[in-house]
């Protein structure tokens, strides 16, 4: 039944302009204009609802489509399909620059950015003359398709959804994809993407550019459509309503983005229509009522009205058992390992200071290959810092980092996970919302190479399954085989470690850094996992383990570095270090 | 251009400059108290000086509507949630402080003759109108999701600006006004003609910075602001309600945009929706100095000002283009100076 929705929703559209009377000219044109504004809205998805950041600029984007062929079409006669191109790669080299500028500092300098952007490119729309100023430019030639002028609204209706819907699966495409998970991962904070090898940076400029490039096609066709163009349509006001319509549509949602337009165009029709006389003015005065409800939505529903729409129609006409499944495929490739006893990790006389404070102190040790080394000692001393120095979370002040062999305290930390080291976290970073299969996926991020282009036309699909099994075997292996399709946050604490372990796994790492991974488990989880720890040791992994739990550590350790205030305390086998009087003074205190 | 001319257009750069500085400041403080990136401040500039000349024209302004209904509706959610709680009794408390002024003032402003009175008290009662607006909207708009990601409050910001001008359409019209000066007349420089009413612009700017940073050096509340902006979770733990912090900087913003509003009344006219790009002047040198700093953020809304007189002479159309471009810049050198933070721990 569900299967059916889509072709259903597809041949409805399909059928609009047939069966609507010739009468009905308004409903067709609304209809495209629906569509136009749900393509910038779906950019916006992308930009916001996934990757969490967002712009207020969009309009500005689709004034650069619009503009572009519109000057290009009417003063020069080229043909529209070529400034199309045209327009596309200049609203690309206007993104990648902004996004340059703007992405890489704090969330919301972007859209302060943008908002800069979009009122600048307005009045300049409005002022350069050979663009015709506020009045505009006329007389843009209809696009021809196949030798076909697509001159009535009708005709156009079909360009218009049949852009959208590309759009609207080159999207899902994206989004189901090793690239799609790297984007939602930006959501979660850079620290654990980037961590798992993702370039951050690059990704935000991604789908920044894509975003604009929706917003281009959309003004192209525009222009196309309407034949003729001046400023408004492309000020920070329309800019401002994008937004509300992903917002209130669902801005997490590929479909969010078709409801929101739909919605507030219709109501925006209805209330230009009802207001001016409701209140004896004439004015724009729907968006008193558009910002109340973008507030409530904000209040209430922050998600948006297609998560709650849905909620209800699964309550109605449920999704009919569960089809999720990982297909078989070829394993991935392994890297080269190190001999075991070879040693793999060196810190030297590494310090750490924030400020005035020194949190390491030239602390020195090693890891070797196919060991399991605990870096134990009381709270606050410094362990999840030397965690963050060696994996280039925050580098160290002082010292040297080596990993194979190589400096690498200044390398960034997804660099140093390329190279073969991974880690987990002290507080749990999974993204709650995604599945436990999802998330482990993106440990092995680093061992695809398919980008978004090839997955939004779905050329990625042989190395996804790939990536999937990899990241189902490092479930199974972990033993939360029964929750690979649970959502992440669902799990209690103590598993959602676990899950992080396996995520690190997926990356086939040759060094793993665990920072507290029994906490929160019981008895004989913790058992499991030791036992999971040593099969990982004999097949040469090398293991750095930050633990609370003395029973644990000293039984699974090879060998142990003490910390106490951030300098090492004590080094040695396990025995030698339950003995060592420093120690038991640091843990018990002293005897007077 | 000659010296006279330059003059002149210096004048008029560090009359904007001033109000634009104190724009900024007022927003680097929401900002750092709340997270809230404030996009509707440039309404209370719109909003002040429109409720002043409805004053004077001796008509009810109709803003004074709005603090009466945003009152009445905290009325209801302050009420409801303390019927819930069992706290019935805080229920005269609830309605006083959010219905005592407005309604005080709904009583009085029709009852005496406004446009006759001097124009100090004319500001006065513009203030007393238009100022508890910036706590209503903090606790109606803001309050609830306090916690929420800068992305969702910006968002909202966005949202609250686009209902406050569509108010301010119904409230006053699509017709600009100017308000008379607080002195009417100019001074003879010999090289220059100054205009009293930039002195004022001039004198009350940088009394009200001063005050600013007397209240924030000096005064137990300023402390608590600046603590908030430090650490909210800290200043929570020390007792300091972050709610009281939240509407004290937004009365403080409100103000200060308020004021604004009436001190460039009387030099520029304005409309229900001149306060938007006046706003974001302000925001163009907020940003310069980082969101953060209070002195580069003045030094450079001045600098804002200054570009903005300079090139409305050069190329006056282009004046908001060269104006909003020059925050691609000032970006770009932020971005490649500043250290690239972590948002986490």
């Amino acid at each position: 039944m569900r299967r059916l929705t889509l072709p259903l929703f597809v041949a409805l559209l399909a059928l609009v302009p047939v069966v609507l009377p010739s009468s009905a000219e308004f409903y067709v044109t609304l209809l495209n204009y629906i569509g136009l504004y749900a393509l910038v809205a779906l950019g916006l998805v992308l930009l916001t609802g996934v990757g969490g950041l967002t712009s207020f600029g969009q309009a500005a984007f689709v004034g650069v489509g619009a503009y572009t062929t519109a000057w290009l079409t009417t003063a020069f006669g080229w043909n529209p399909w070529l400034t199309l191109v045209i327009a596309f790669a200049a609203t690309t080299l206007v993104a990648l620059a902004l996004g340059f500028i703007t992405l890489r500092m704090g969330g919301h300098y972007l859209p302060l950015g943008t908002i800069a952007w979009g009122i600048s490119l307005y009045f300049l729309f409005g002022n350069i003359e050979s663009f015709g100023g506020h009045t505009g430019l006329g007389g843009i030639p209809p696009v021809s398709l196949f030798g076909m002028e697509l001159k009535s609204g009708r005709e156009f209706y079909y360009l218009i959804w049949i852009a959208l819907m590309l759009g609207v699966v080159a999207t899902q495409n994206l989004l189901d994809s090793r690239d799609g998970r790297a984007i939602r991962a930006l959501k979660g904070g850079v620290v654990m993407a980037e961590a798992m090898g993702v370039n951050t940076a690059w990704y935000k400029i991604v789908i920044f550019t894509i975003a604009a490039q929706f917003a281009c096609v959309s003004g192209w066709l525009y222009a196309h459509l309407q034949r003729f163009v001046n400023p408004t349509p492309f000020s920070l006001t329309q800019g401002i309503e994008y937004l509300f319509m992903a917002v209130i549509g669902g801005v997490g949602h590929v479909w969010g983005a078709l409801l929101g337009a739909g919605l507030i165009t219709i109501l925006k029709q209805w209330l230009q229509d009802l207001l001016p006389k409701l209140l004896g003015q004439s004015g724009n005065f729907e968006v008193i009522v558009f910002g109340l409800v973008m507030i409530f939505v904000l209040h209430r529903a922050r998600d948006g009205l297609w998560p709650v729409i849905m909620q209800r129609i699964e309550r109605f006409l449920p999704s009919g058992g569960d089809s999720r499944q990982v297909e078989p495929a070829e394993a991935l490739p392994r890297r080269d390992r190190p001999v075991g006893g070879d040693t793999i990790l060196e810190v030297q006389q590494v310090t750490k200071r924030f400020g005035g404070l020194t949190a390491n102190n030239s602390v020195s040790f090693t890891v070797r290959a196919g060991e399991v080394m605990a870096l134990i000692g009381p709270n606050g001393a410094g362990k999840s810092t030397m965690f963050n120095c060696i994996s280039g979370v925050n580098p160290p002040t002082e010292g040297e980092v080596r990993f194979l062999g190589q400096r690498v305290d200044r390398l960034l930390s997804r660099e140093i996970a390329r190279r073969g080291m991974s880690r987990t976290f002290q507080h749990v970073r999974l993204l709650p919302t995604m599945s436990v299969l999802d998330n482990v996926a993106i440990g092995a991020h680093l061992r695809g190479s398919r980008h978004f282009v090839h997955a939004s036309c779905r050329l990625d699909r042989d190395e996804e399954r790939r990536l999937r099994a990899e990241a189902a075997k490092q479930i199974e292996r972990v033993g939360l085989a029964e929750h690979m399709f649970d959502a992440a946050g669902s799990l209690p604490l103590g598993k959602q470690r676990i899950v992080e372990i396996a995520r690190a796994l997926a990356a086939d790492p040759c060094l793993l850094l665990l920072d507290e991974p029994a906490a929160g488990l019981r008895y004989l989880e913790k058992q499991s996992l030791a036992e999971l720890l040593r099969k990982l040791r004999s097949e040469g992994i090398g293991i750095l383990l930050v633990e609370h739990d003395m029973d644990f550590v000293m039984g699974l350790a090879d060998r142990i570095v003490v910390m106490e205030f951030g300098e090492k305390l004590a080094e040695g086998l396990p025995k030698q270090i339950q003995e060592d009087p420093k120690v038991l003074q640091a843990y018990l205190g002293g005897v007077e | 251009m000659d010296f006279q001319i330059a003059l002149l257009l210096g004048q008029d750069g560090l009359t904007n400059g001033a109000i634009y500085a104190l724009l900024a400041l007022a927003l680097v403080l929401v900002f750092a108290v709340t997270r809230v990136i404030f996009i509707p401040q440039g309404e209370f500039v719109a909003y002040g000086a429109l409720t002043l000349a409805m004053l004077q024209a001796g008509k009810l302004p109709a803003t004074l509507w709005m603090i009466a209904a945003l009152g009445a509706a905290i009325v209801v959610i302050d009420g409801a949630i303390a019927i819930r709680h069992g706290a019935a009794r805080r229920l005269p408390r609830i309605v006083l402080s959010n219905l005592g002024v407005p309604l005080a003032l709904l009583l009085i402003v029709p009852n005496i003759n406004a446009a006759g009175l001097p124009l100090i008290a004319q500001i006065a009662l513009t203030l007393a109108v238009v100022v508890p607006l910036g706590p209503m909207i903090y606790r109606l708009a803001y309050q609830p999701i306090a916690e929420a990601p800068v992305l969702i409050l910006l968002i909202v910001s966005v949202a609250v600006h686009v209902v406050l001008i569509g108010l301010g359409l119904l409230f006053f019209g699509a017709e600009g006004t100017r308000t008379p000066a607080f002195t009417d007349g100019t001074l003879d420089l010999g090289v220059t003609m100054l205009q009293y009413q930039t002195l004022w612009i001039l004198a009350i700017s940088a009394v009200l910075i001063v005050a600013l940073y007397a209240f924030f050096g000096r005064t137990l509340y300023g402390k608590a602001l600046r603590a908030t902006a430090l650490n909210r979770t800290g200043a929570r733990l020390m007792g300091i309600s972050t709610t009281m912090a939240g509407k004290l900087s937004f009365t403080l913003a409100a103000m200060i945009g308020t004021f604004s509003g009436i001190l460039i009344s009387p030099i520029t006219t304005l409309y229900y929706d001149s306060g938007f790009l006046i706003g974001l002047k302000g925001f163009v040198g907020a940003i310069i100095g980082g969101l953060a700093s209070y002195p580069v953020a003045a030094a450079g809304a001045l600098l804002v000002g200054f570009l903005e007189s300079y090139s409305s002479f050069y190329a006056s159309a282009y004046k908001e283009v060269i104006v909003f471009t020059l925050i691609i810049p000032v970006l770009l050198w932020r971005s490649l100076t500043s250290h690239h933070s972590e948002e986490e721990e």
